[in-house]
């Protein structure tokens, strides 16, 4: 799923400026699931900015709504009316449910609320951990079904690299935590699978042409466009 | 279950000089009380004849792990000078884990009010049992006098009621007075 980020209040403040109807739009559906911008965080936001707003004395109309999928004209759909009356949007969704949002009303102006960060996978309850950089080639059936792109930290096809140390990579998150050698446990589960031989495969550099170093990617399926 | 406890978010020393305080203020409390123990806790206050704050307002919940973030928000849009969570204590939850939730949310909010700029110290979470009627209020003493000498909410609106507005907004979560079987 797409995971989310909410900004920091304060630049939420200095995105909104002294715009008087203000309206955050949260998304219920990835970036409600990992609890950044449904319509509960929606409202938090909201309840928030009024605050700050009688704080600094200033006058300011500011309300939430949220649409089922903000990625989805239909659903916006739902919620025109109360975007027309907004001198502001701010949007809650992922980058794709942003954009969808300031392309729907354009030139209404929709600002980003969270910022979005990756494709996760909930380890746990609040627990998120990358699992995918939608690279547009997918290798896994060769990696014993861990990603190399993005779960090595460097990104190599083949790994490991002299950086792996008992099972762990030389570099470390940003809170200083340890962070798993992807090629360890490549080679640890292919192990498992029997198919060591992967591990000894030379795999010529990768196309990032297919990845967003291509340019913006588009994808249409012909057998299901209407007719 | 003492590793899901989360410590109380040590909220930072007050900037400005502390602010004289008020004699005419009487801060208006709403106090969030799990009907097991602190709801209970209030009742053999009342029947000891303790004597506490009269702007503490009690709002009866099944358990504390009921409260949300946007539940003590509204209670501070809608013009409270402090909100706290009253749950059993650590261990004893009626429902394992509730309050042991309640207190992070609580301390959630905290976070939340330092970054709009009010103090965080407008919501607290604490712990009771049911017999401890002396210990309620000592608790909304206490507490009425930090939210005294902290002055009225800053982002309190003219003309609401905190606890009908707070009721209110909690007509989902607030039970019956005659609560939940036993």
């Amino acid at each position: 799923m797409i995971t989310a980020e909410r900004k920091p209040f304060d630049e939420i403040v200095s995105l909104v400026g002294d715009r008087k109807k203000v309206l955050v739009a949260g998304c219920d559906t990835c970036v409600a699931i990992c609890l950044t911008g449904g319509e509960k965080e929606a409202e938090i936001l909201a309840s928030e900015l009024r605050m700050g707003a009688a704080l600094n004395g200033r006058s300011a109309e500011i309300e939430h709504t949220s649409a089922i999928r903000q990625c989805e004209w239909e659903y916006l759909d739902l919620i025109a009316d109360k975007v027309g009356e907004a001198d502001v949007v701010v949007s809650m969704a992922c980058g794709i449910g942003i954009q969808s949002m300031a392309e729907k009303f354009a030139p209404k102006l929709v600002v980003p609320g969270v910022n979005t960060n990756m494709l996760g996978m909930p380890q746990e309850h609040a627990v998120w951990l990358e699992r995918c950089g939608a690279c547009g080639e997918c290798v896994i059936g060769e990696t014993a079904g861990i990603c190399p792109v993005v779960r090595c930290s460097k990104s190599l096809m083949n790994g490991p690299c002299g950086g792996s140390h008992e099972g762990k990579c030389e570099v470390t998150t940003p809170e200083k935590e340890d962070i798993d050698c992807a090629w360890h446990l490549i080679w640890e589960r292919l192990k498992a699978q029997g198919r060591e031989e992967l591990m000894f495969v030379n795999r010529p550099p990768k196309d990032w042409s297919k990845s967003s170093s291509g340019g913006p990617r588009k994808m249409v399926r012909e057998e299901a466009r209407p007719v | 279950m003492a590793e899901a406890v989360e410590e109380t978010v040590e909220t930072p020393v007050e900037q400005t000089a502390p602010r004289p305080v008020d004699p005419d203020f009487e801060p208006e409390i709403i106090v969030f009380a799990c009907h097991y123990c602190a709801y209970a806790a209030a009742d053999l206050a009342g029947v000891m004849r303790l004597e506490y704050p009269s702007g503490i307002r009690i709002i009866k919940l099944p358990c504390t792990g009921k409260l949300e973030v946007i539940h003590l928000l509204r209670a501070l849009e809608a013009g409270a000078d402090g909100v706290y969570a009253a749950g059993c204590m650590e261990g004893e939850c009626h429902f394992l884990k509730g309050n042991l939730w309640a207190r992070k949310r609580v301390n959630h909010v905290k976070r939340l009010l330092s970054e709009v700029g009010i103090e965080p110290e407008r919501v607290e979470m604490y712990n009771m049992s049911s017999a401890m009627g002396v210990r309620f209020a000592e608790v909304a003493t206490e507490f009425t006098q930090r939210i005294k000498e902290l002055g009225p909410n800053p982002a309190k609106r003219a003309g609401v009621s905190p606890h009908a507005a707070a009721r209110e907004a909690l007509g989902d979560v607030a039970i019956p007075e005659e609560g939940p079987s036993e």
